[in-house]
């Protein structure tokens, strides 16, 4: 594709609400954008939209702010026209590196190659070339183990979500929807809505500690009054909501029969005696979420060490010349402070890849925005907390690691009999983390379970890669001087 | 109300595919995950150590849970592979390799 009327051009990774907000801002000013995202169409988690040949006539039943929705889906159709913003969707970002090689970027800075497999297969390769980059992969569930949660029927509240916002379907007929954390609330109240008979919410913190702390909340209100709708809602489909409460248990042997459920104390211990059963086939459960860093770190972005966020400055900004992050790869924050972090990062690097110092009063009403949000969720982030003795819940013959089926016990044997005492070496010798999803969904639970510090885990890639693929990325980026045209490169228009 | 009922949802005309070579009906748009889920099957692979069943656990191709064979083609997540008509799904045990 030819390229060069001198424009300069960010590549956005993510169509949520961040890396849409980011495409937005800085097509406004002129910026040419690729906006590269896995899904089939745009949206993200928050804004995930029905498959299109459903042919849903009221996809906003099952959302919430449409408005904001509208707004994001008219401009990225007005700037799609203008020639300004292309959208790739189907394509899976495996990989974003700085070149060695070749011309500087109009920022002065080393251009990138941004390296995807398309289609839902993820076999065919494809690199897109940039001046910029801008991170907005968002995250994914994080759920710690319980004996039975890897029965069918077990599901998590996200995915949950996103199988009936997207889908249109659901896993069964009566739920329960459990954990922690403000995403149980739309997930117990969008399921309700579907038909679901949701017999109980049962969430392990206990909200009211919030209102003890309103003082840091009275900035937003609109989070207040947004969390006081859920909470209308569901007493008008009557789910029953049980605070301070656990799911210690999920039973059936192919499939999800029942839970069993029990009250925690004030320490965070379950109860004796405070066990109940309800009969479900469906349990939707998380415990927060955690970011997709895998390609900030490949590409050498500073990363917190617990990995639970790609650290930026003011603008967005990593510490990677070039390359920008907004969302919940920047911390978990929900769609509201992705759009404010997108907005940032793509008027600070719209006017720097136009050679403009960005004049940060052009996005005052965002950065008031993002202050606020963060230090509410600074608050949410202390109350939504995991029970504090979940590992006394799993017992040693609980799986633990679902690709590899490592069990607790295993995991115990080997900080116990074998010394292991970091992650790394309990992955080495129980292969907990070392399947498909690359620990993702263990990640926590190994460490919880061996007592040791979570950490950054270094993947690669974020997506597994065709060995033909990885070989012949390495030619053309691997070896400086030795520039190889690729004919599937897919520069951005 | 039901989920298409809910977004008000005019679906294009259902079409068949096989799972192990039983007919199901699935709609357009919809992936292997989601027309399976619409039909009552909640899992549709065993895995390699303990021959425990498994379907959907995060809905968004991260886990790995869902892994299908496809028109021959092995480990295909669910939750992401669109169906097409006379698509044959098949249950998968293992490594989806040793058939
Ligand atoms: C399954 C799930 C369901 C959720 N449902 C809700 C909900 O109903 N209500 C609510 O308030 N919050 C929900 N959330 C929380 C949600 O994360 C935020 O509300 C919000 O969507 C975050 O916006 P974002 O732009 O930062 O990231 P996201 O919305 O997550 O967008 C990130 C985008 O990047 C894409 N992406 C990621 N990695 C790659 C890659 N390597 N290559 C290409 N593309 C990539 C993803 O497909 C996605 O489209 C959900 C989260 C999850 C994980
Ligand atoms: S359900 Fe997790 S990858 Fe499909």
């Amino acid at each position: 594709m030819s390229s060069d009327d001198g424009r300069p051009r960010l590549a956005v990774v993510g169509a949520g609400p961040a890396g849409l907000a980011a495409a937005l801002a800085a097509a406004g000013q002129g910026v040419r954008v690729m906006v590269i995202d896995s899904a089939e169409a745009p949206g993200g988690q928050f804004y995930r939209q029905p498959a299109a040949g459903l042919g849903a006539r009221r996809p906003q039943a099952l959302h919430h702010q449409w408005r904001t929705w509208r707004r994001l889906r008219e401009g990225l159709d007005r700037h799609i026209a203008a020639g300004l913003v292309t959208h790739r969707p189907d394509h899976h970002v495996w990989c974003v590196e700085q070149r060695p090689e070749g011309p500087l970027s109009s920022l002065g800075s080393r251009r990138f190659t941004v390296h995807a497999l398309r289609g839902p297969a993820q076999e065919d390769p494809v690199e897109v070339r940039a001046d910029a980059v801008l991170l907005a992969t968002g995250g994914y569930e994080k759920v710690l183990p319980f004996p039975g949660w890897t029965l069918p029927g077990v599901v998590t509240a996200g995915g949950a979500q996103a199988m009936l916002k997207g889908g249109l379907v659901v896993s069964g007929r009566t739920a329960v929807v459990a954990g922690t954390g403000p995403l149980l609330l739309p997930v117990a109240t969008g399921l309700a809505a579907a038909g679901v008979t949701v017999a109980a919410l049962v969430e392990s913190a206990d909200p009211k500690a919030l209102v003890r702390r309103a003082g840091a909340l009275a900035g937003r209100a609109d989070k207040l009054a947004e969390g006081a709708g859920y909470a209308v809602e569901l007493l008008r489909r009557r789910v029953r909501t049980l605070v301070r409460h656990t799911v210690v248990e999920a039973h059936g042997t192919d499939r999800l029969e029942a839970v069993t459920v029990a009250e925690l104390d004030a320490g965070g211990r379950v109860r004796p005696g405070s066990e109940r059963r309800i009969r479900c086939d469906t349990l939707a459960v998380g415990h927060g979420m955690l970011p997709h860093t895998d390609l900030a770190e490949a590409l050498g972005c500073r990363v917190e060490p617990d990995g639970t966020r790609v650290w930026v400055d003011d603008e967005q900004r990593t510490d990677v010349p070039g390359a920008w992050a907004a969302g919940e790869i920047t911390g978990i924050g929900g769609a509201a402070l992705s759009l404010a972090e997108g907005h940032i990062a793509g008027r600070s690097a719209g006017a720097r890849l136009q050679g403009r110092e960005p004049v940060p009063d052009e996005w005052a009403a965002a950065a008031k925005s993002r202050g606020e949000l963060r230090e509410f969720l600074g608050v949410l982030d202390t109350v939504y907390v995991p029970p504090a003795h979940w590992v006394d819940q799993v017992t040693d013959d609980t799986v633990v690691c679902r690709c590899e089926e490592v069990t607790a016990g295993a995991v115990r044997v080997a900080v116990a009999e074998l010394g292991a005492g970091d992650v790394r070496t309990v992955k080495l010798l129980t292969r907990a983390g070392m399947g498909w999803c690359q620990g993702r969904m263990c990640g926590p639970a190994v460490a919880g379970i061996a007592g040791c510090a979570e950490a950054v885990s270094r993947r690669p890639f974020a997506r597994p890669v065709p060995l033909g693929v990885l070989a012949r990325a390495g030619e053309t980026a691997g070896k400086p001087g030795k520039p190889r045209e690729n004919e599937d490169a897919d520069d951005i228009p | 109300m039901n989920p298409l009922e809910l977004a008000d949802a005019a679906p294009g005309p259902a079409f068949a595919v096989t799972l192990d070579g039983r007919e199901l009906a699935a709609l357009p748009g919809q992936t292997v995950g989601a027309a399976l889920w619409a039909a009552g099957v909640t899992s549709w692979r065993t895995t390699r150590g303990e021959s425990r069943p498994r379907g959907i656990f995060c809905g968004i191709g991260v886990c790995f849970d869902c892994l299908v064979t496809v028109n021959d083609r092995p480990n295909q997540r669910a939750c992401l592979v669109p169906l097409r008509p006379g698509d044959a799904i098949r249950t998968q045990e293992g490594t989806g390799h040793e058939l």
